[in-house]
């Protein structure tokens, strides 16, 4: 009963109740009372999340010079650079790579964590959650460091195995493994500890019954957790999927795209074409570019979580 | 309490009073008569220098008075060239500001002409180079006035020791301390033998291949030696000509005896190769060298500073200068003019070379033999032919000469260290240029 009012409404109404009454009323619906509530931060949004946003799309329709309407122009124009869709491959190759394997990593150690016992596991979860904690462009300095091509501490250690020097950065292989290695280290621990949430959250019940029928460990996370995790599941592995499309930090700071292009994502080319090549507008349709391949990833991901809602 | 009530007569008559008395009463000139300007500077990577930007605009200011306030804005991941973007959407923003390269053309239509300082200047301190001119003016237009700070030459700084050793190259005396070069033989041909020379014997020259600024300027001095362009000055794309086909060649041969991870240089690399005493060379200001004289002073003492080789087209140096442009929204358009030009006073300019130990260079012919190039040590001299003092070399920034808004895009995105990867690496020569032609085609958009 969300839009209820605060007072039992009297029995005897008058046909039609004055202005001030009426504004009184309104005041103490709960409804009214939550949109007041949320409305700074419904302002904040709108200043700073949709005007830019609109702003961009308007930009993204302006020619070179920004003088000019060109409607779908700069879209058009983009359709047929090869630098373009290579982007687009390796933003898919690198968003759809770090989530697996961050979603991965933070379900396994999200299960070892759960199976500490419970007055060594806070001093656990702290340490986990490190990476995630560190501002990203810091703590992709470090690892900068370890990948330099003069003084990579990962090369020089490899050097007393025989191994190496690695071109880290600049290589292809070896600079989209770099990129995607740090963006995983990094969005992990957020895994880890959704995951970590969602297991507490699984009623011991289920795992008892399950036992009683003599699940096996795989046969009671196939059965009992995976299925209890879903929700959580889908709804963190979509919120990684867009911010991880959406990277910027990493890629900047690690390989600035190259080498040869071959690491751009869609947030450092649009920097690359808009900011340092003064294209603007170009800059703006390469990032909008991002928005109907996550709205698509957003439908098809939250239809599937309401489905399932109602379900139950 | 009573309150007296004022007539629509009397309040019109006091009205008309106090006008007239403001409009008879003499100007009395206050501490800030002039109003205010601000400023937004570069922010300098050299300890103090900063200070000497902030005396001489205080200077200034207390001679005019003006009310001043500056912001040192660094070029750390691009946040000048944000800002100047910023401001530039949203017309409002510091009074001047400083910009890179080809920031000016890039935002040519917000910036306020400058012909009116820059004339009497150039009289003063002698005439610009061609990059300068190339981008900072438009159709005869001074679009802003060239910076001495920031600016500067991206030339050969080479170990004394190793170059001796390895190459049989005595750079102290092929660019001798205060007289002119004795470099005739200093061609492409002399630094392709000493990069594989120094190579072989295990100190590789450090030039990147990656895609910030460095390595683009490299490889535009490079290719403007073999008279390579990719886009002509009229606009048309050139990118298959043989000249472009020499440089490539050329390029293939230096690349193989390059470090193997130059393409992920960024411009700390060069110079973290030269500090770490790990190359014989560096394509670079001298930052390296004065970082070195702090870190590992016994590499510092091996260094020189000097010029580029010459190509079968000449010989080109990187030369990247900074402007100060005055926003055609600014509030207060003539004390920035005046500010400006006061910055760009001989005098000035000696103190901003002396602050940046030498690594600021003014853009003007008669101020290439101040005595801080000559008097910076250890070793001494090492700065003597940073400037050019006698003029070999032609100041050339890469992809000119393009027209400006369309080189800016083969600067940024990279275009001549790509093309010499691609077919350093394997790619067939035509599928480079191919290529290449491809992205200089997309560049054309207006």
């Amino acid at each position: 009963m969300v839009d209820a009012a605060f007072e039992q409404p009297r029995i005897a109404q008058p046909a039609r109740r004055p202005r001030r009454a009426s504004l009184h009323y309104a005041l103490k619906r709960k409804s009214t009372a939550a949109f007041l509530m949320t409305l700074p931060l419904i302002l904040l949004i709108a200043a700073l999340v949709l005007y830019p946003a609109l702003y961009s799309i308007h930009l993204a329709t302006l020619n070179k010079s920004m003088q000019k309407f060109v409607g779908f122009g700069n879209f058009t124009f983009l359709f047929k650079r090869e630098t373009f869709w290579m982007v687009v491959k390796q933003s898919c190759i690198f968003a759809i790579t770090a989530v697996i394997f961050k979603a991965l990593i933070g379900f396994i150690v999200a299960h070892f964590v759960h199976n500490i016992p419970a007055k060594g596991q806070r001093k656990w979860r702290g340490m986990l959650l490190v990476p995630w904690v560190i501002p990203p462009a810091m703590s992709t300095l470090a690892w900068l460091w370890l990948f330099d091509p003069s003084y990579s501490a990962f090369n020089y250690t490899l050097s007393f195995f025989g191994i190496g020097p690695i071109p880290w950065l600049g290589d292809t292989f070896w600079a989209r493994f770099s990129v995607i290695l740090v963006n995983v280290w990094y969005g992990a621990p957020f895994f880890m500890i959704m995951y970590l949430a969602s297991l507490k959250s699984v009623p011991d019940q289920l795992y008892e019954a399950a036992a009683i029928d003599g699940a096996n460990w795989w046969q009671r996370i196939w059965y009992v957790t995976l299925p209890m995790m879903r929700n959580i599941i889908a709804i963190t592995t979509l919120f990684s999927l867009i911010v991880t499309f959406a990277n910027f930090d990493i890629v900047r700071i690690l390989t600035s795209g190259g080498p040869l292009d071959t690491t751009h994502l869609f947030a450092t080319w649009a920097f690359q074409v808009g900011i340092q090549s003064s294209d603007i507008p170009l800059g703006a349709s390469v990032s909008l570019f991002m928005v109907p391949i996550l709205a698509v990833a957003a439908i098809f991901i939250l239809r599937d979580v309401s489905k399932r809602g109602n379900e139950s | 309490m009573s309150r007296r009530k004022l007539t629509r007569r009397q309040f019109v008559a006091a009205t008309a009073l106090t006008t007239t008395a403001l409009v008879a009463a003499p100007y009395v000139r206050g501490a800030h008569a002039a109003g205010k300007v601000s400023i937004g500077f570069w922010d300098h990577w050299v300890p103090g220098a900063n200070d000497a930007s902030t005396a001489l605009v205080n200077e200034w200011a207390a001679k005019e008075k003006v009310e001043v306030s500056i912001d040192y804005i660094t070029s750390n991941n691009k946040k000048l060239e944000l800002t100047v973007a910023a401001e530039a959407q949203a017309k409002s923003g510091h009074d001047i500001l400083q910009m890179p390269t080809w920031w000016p053309h890039a935002y040519a239509e917000n910036l306020e002409p400058v012909n009116d300082l820059m004339e009497p200047v150039i009289k003063q301190n002698g005439d610009v180079n061609g990059t300068v001119k190339y981008l900072g003016q438009r159709d005869g237009k001074w679009l802003a006035v060239p910076a001495t700070v920031g600016s500067q030459i991206k030339g050969p700084c080479s170990r004394i020791d190793l170059m001796k050793k390895y190459a049989g190259i005595d750079v102290q005396e092929m660019y001798p301390a205060g007289s002119p070069p004795k470099a005739d033989n200093w061609t492409m041909e002399t630094f392709l033998k000493a990069a594989e020379a120094c190579h072989k014997g295990g100190y590789p020259f450090g030039i990147g291949l990656g895609e910030t600024t460095d390595s683009v300027d490299t490889a535009g001095a490079i290719f403007q030696a073999f008279g390579a362009e990719l886009v002509n000055a009229k606009g048309d794309v050139t990118v298959k000509t043989d000249e472009v086909r020499q440089a490539l060649e050329f390029y293939k041969k230096l690349i193989a005896v390059l470090p193997p991870d130059a393409p992920s240089w960024d411009d700390a690399s060069n110079n973290k190769w030269l500090i770490s005493g790990k190359g014989a060379m560096i394509l670079n200001p001298p930052s390296a060298w004065a970082v070195a004289k702090r870190d590992a002073p016994q590499i510092a003492e091996q260094c020189w500073t000097h010029g580029f080789p010459a190509g079968p087209k000449g010989r080109f140096a990187p030369f990247l200068p900074y402007f100060w442009g005055a926003w055609s929204f600014g509030k207060n358009k003539e004390a920035a003019k005046s500010l400006l030009t006061y910055l760009s006073q001989p005098s000035s300019i000696e103190k901003f070379v002396a602050a940046s130990g030498g690594y600021d260079l003014p853009a003007y012919a008669n101020m290439t033999k101040l005595k801080t190039w000559a008097e910076e040590g250890p070793p001494k001299g090492t700065l003597f032919h940073y400037p050019d003092p006698y003029n070999q070399q032609t100041m050339s920034i890469a992809a000119s000469p393009a027209p400006p808004k369309i080189a800016q895009q083969i600067y940024f995105q990279a275009t001549l260290t790509k093309l010499a990867l691609r077919y350093a690496q394997g790619q067939k020569l035509e599928d480079a240029l191919a290529w290449a032609e491809g992205e200089c085609e997309g560049f054309m958009r207006s």
